[in-house]
């Protein structure tokens, strides 16, 4: 009896915490406002579904990503549901069809493990419209899309290459993916685009989220004697790292300001709601047309969050400049002569490399302290 | 600093939370109760050690409020596994599954909060006149804060505890043969459920000092499986105390050996160090398991519910 009575409360607990755990019609949406927006409201009822790889609360890519769909909300007014921290694998498939029998005609997955269970779902359903965040398969009802952070990373080197004083700077990277890979190397030619002699040291932790351990890279990066301290990872570990030894950092994913007021002086950031806007205006007006988006600063989808007082001065109009220029297309970055580790030309003066060259980077240019593997 | 001593330092600091969730954990274990819910305590105890901590801006209040949380955490295993009886297994379990949704839940206005200068302050790290002098060690063990020194201090008298006082020799035959101490009229219910709340209580130290002192703002999953980590330490450490205390920054080290080994001229797979704490744990297993050694091995009434009728 008091066996049954005891796999009866575990049952409930486990089932307490399923039906919690269900997504749930986010609850966000402006009352207040809505009257203005509704004149435009289209004939059909639009449901915008967002499927999160880890939780909102991480502060870094999944909050990004959260308040894209924010802006979304507020934008247009239309309804919108999430569902986070769901795991790459076949429960995927399973929360895409359950968005789609709660109405969602409109579905952003937000991260490349996503890539294949949105291809097979988007196939079975082709009334709804699927995009795929970082990935590069494409249907007629599925569209990818990301974004050059690479370029704003570039920018972020300029501040930290001006602000070092050791003439070491550390990178707490995440993964030995070409992504992270041009995340480095284009803030080392950003670094020494400035300061010619300065050297990134890198440290891979294996991980996308645990704040203590990359933490703990920082910190490792700052006893070998970084001075400035940028990362690829969704928390703002390596932050606190460099404001506890009273040292300077570049963050990522948003802006962290608050998290290490003393460190901080600027991130390269997402901003995904104007990109959420258009597409979803697209489909409402009914002119919306699979694509491929692979933009950078031009279409704003990526951005240098603001330069903070602990930035040096001359800092802000270098950036300016260089901004300008990679929004104009006259600074591509990635342009040779680019010289790897061994000091070997990589890549011959006046090339610049292809985007296929870029998606599949597998080598550190000359200032980077390293090695991938 | 040089090389070592940094090292040393740092591997301290993070040894630190797996040495109160392992302490935890040994102490459950001891009374014949295998909970496998450490990350969901720890979880729980850090985020509202971190909530009251962000309101009150008092250290200690924090503090107790975590130990609170990782007993209340403990109580519910406590009841459905001491009183009615249900697998502990299960009911592990699905205390982690519960912490881990239990603290975001709290835990989703923290998100983006520092931990307040006040406590910032309290936890900065002390030097111990003289002790912090010996070579190397010295600063490693001796210049740290006082969280710290509260993980020196609890594995010492958890160890005493267990092996010099009467009520600790109660709950090892508590652990080992139920029956037998029943028979000796020590309260079995009692000492379960004293001692599984105060191993939920240690948890949540665990887990706060992640959130508090060593990130220190709230992130959800804090913990990233050092619970699991732990878990596996208590059998490293063969059930004692003094043997976690030197477990705990062995598996600290272990876990940040490879940033400081990536740069120098030794080359070593990241990977194959990720999983070092696993492989130790199983070579310990099976070193024990050969030389077949009472002292090391789990108490005996492990995972085994106690039924006074079946005596």
């Amino acid at each position: 009896m008091k066996k049954a009575l005891g796999l009866l409360l575990v049952l409930m607990l486990v089932m307490s915490i399923l039906v919690t755990g269900c997504s749930q019609p986010a609850k966000e949406e402006p009352k207040k406002e809505e009257p203005k927006q509704e004149e435009k409201a289209p004939e059909q009822k639009i449901k915008v579904g967002f499927v999160y790889v880890g939780p909102i609360g991480d502060g870094g890519w999944t909050y990004a990503h959260n308040e894209g769909r924010k802006y979304l909300e507020e934008k247009l007014g239309v309804e919108t549901i999430i569902k986070e921290s769901v795991p790459e694998s076949q429960e995927a498939e399973k929360v895409l069809n359950d968005m789609i029998d709660q109405g969602a005609n409109v579905i952003f997955t937000t991260s490349f493990g996503f890539m294949d269970y949105t291809e097979k779902v988007a196939k079975a359903n082709p009334d709804v419209k699927f995009l795929h965040c970082s990935g590069y398969k494409q249907l007629d009802n599925m569209s990818n899309y990301f974004g050059r952070i690479y370029e704003a990373r570039y920018l972020s080197g300029i501040v930290a290459g001006m602000k070092t004083q050791s003439d070491v700077l550390g990178y707490v990277a995440a993964f030995e993916i070409p992504e992270v890979v041009r995340g480095i190397n284009a803030f080392t030619l950003g670094v020494r685009s400035v300061n010619p002699d300065a050297v990134v040291k890198v440290k891979w932790t294996h991980t996308w989220y645990d704040p203590a351990k990359e933490k703990e890279a920082a910190k490792a990066l700052l006893d070998e004697g970084a001075d400035v301290i940028a990362q690829h990872q969704d928390t703002p570990g390596p932050q606190q790292a460099a404001e506890e030894k009273g040292v300077w950092s570049i963050g990522y994913n948003t802006d962290m300001k608050e998290m290490a007021p003393k460190a901080y002086m600027t991130a390269p950031i997402w901003n995904w709601g104007p990109y959420y806007v258009q597409e979803v205006k697209a489909v409402m007006d009914g002119t919306w047309k699979s694509s491929s988006v692979w933009e950078g600063m031009k279409d704003g989808i990526v951005q240098l969050a603001p330069l903070t007082d602990v930035a040096p001065p001359e800092a802000k109009d270098a950036v300016e400049k260089v901004k300008a220029d990679i929004i104009s297309g006259k600074e591509k970055i990635f342009v040779g002569p680019i010289k790897d580790q061994t000091g070997a030309v990589k890549v011959q003066d006046g090339v610049v490399m292809t985007d296929q060259e870029l998606l599949s980077f597998d080598w550190f240019v000359e200032g980077v302290e390293g090695k991938i593997k | 600093m040089d090389f070592m001593t940094s090292f040393l330092a740092a591997a301290v600091v993070a040894g630190t939370p797996l040495l109160f969730a392992t302490l935890g954990e040994i102490i459950t274990e001891r009374a014949g109760n295998l909970n496998l819910g450490v990350e969901g305590m720890m979880l729980m105890g850090a985020v509202i050690g971190f909530k009251i901590g962000l309101i009150t801006g008092n250290p200690i209040l924090a503090l107790l409020a975590a130990m609170f949380a990782g007993s209340m955490g403990a109580l519910i295993f406590a009841v459905l596994t001491i009183s009615l009886r249900a697998n502990q297994v299960v009911s592990g379990l699905a205390l982690t599954i519960f912490g881990t949704g239990f603290s975001a839940f709290i835990g989703k206005d923290l998100v983006g909060q520092v931990t307040p200068n006040a406590i910032k302050l309290f936890f900065k790290p002390l030097e111990i006149p003289g002790l912090a002098n010996i070579p190397i060690l010295g600063k490693a063990l001796f210049s740290q804060d006082l969280f710290i020194y509260l993980g020196y201090l609890t594995a010492i008298i958890l160890g005493i505890y267990l092996y010099k006082t009467r009520k600790g020799l109660n709950l090892i035959a508590v652990g080992e043969n139920p029956g037998a101490a029943d028979a000796a009229s020590i309260n079995i219910t009692l000492y379960k459920y004293a001692h599984v709340l105060l191993g939920g209580a240690l948890c949540g130290l665990g887990g706060v000092y992640l959130s508090l002192v060593y990130v220190p703002a709230w992130q959800e999953n804090v913990t990233a499986g050092r619970g699991w980590i732990a878990v596996a330490l208590v059998i490293f450490a063969a059930w004692n105390p003094f043997k976690a205390l030197v477990g705990a920054y062995l598996f600290g080290g272990m876990d940040i050996i490879g940033f400081r080994l990536q740069g120098t001229s030794i080359q070593i797979s990241q990977y194959f160090i990720d999983m070092l704490p696993y492989l130790v744990t199983i070579a310990v297993l099976v070193v024990v398991s050969m030389r077949k050694s009472k002292k090391n091995a789990p108490p005996k009434g492990l995972g085994v519910p106690y039924f006074r009728e079946e005596r």
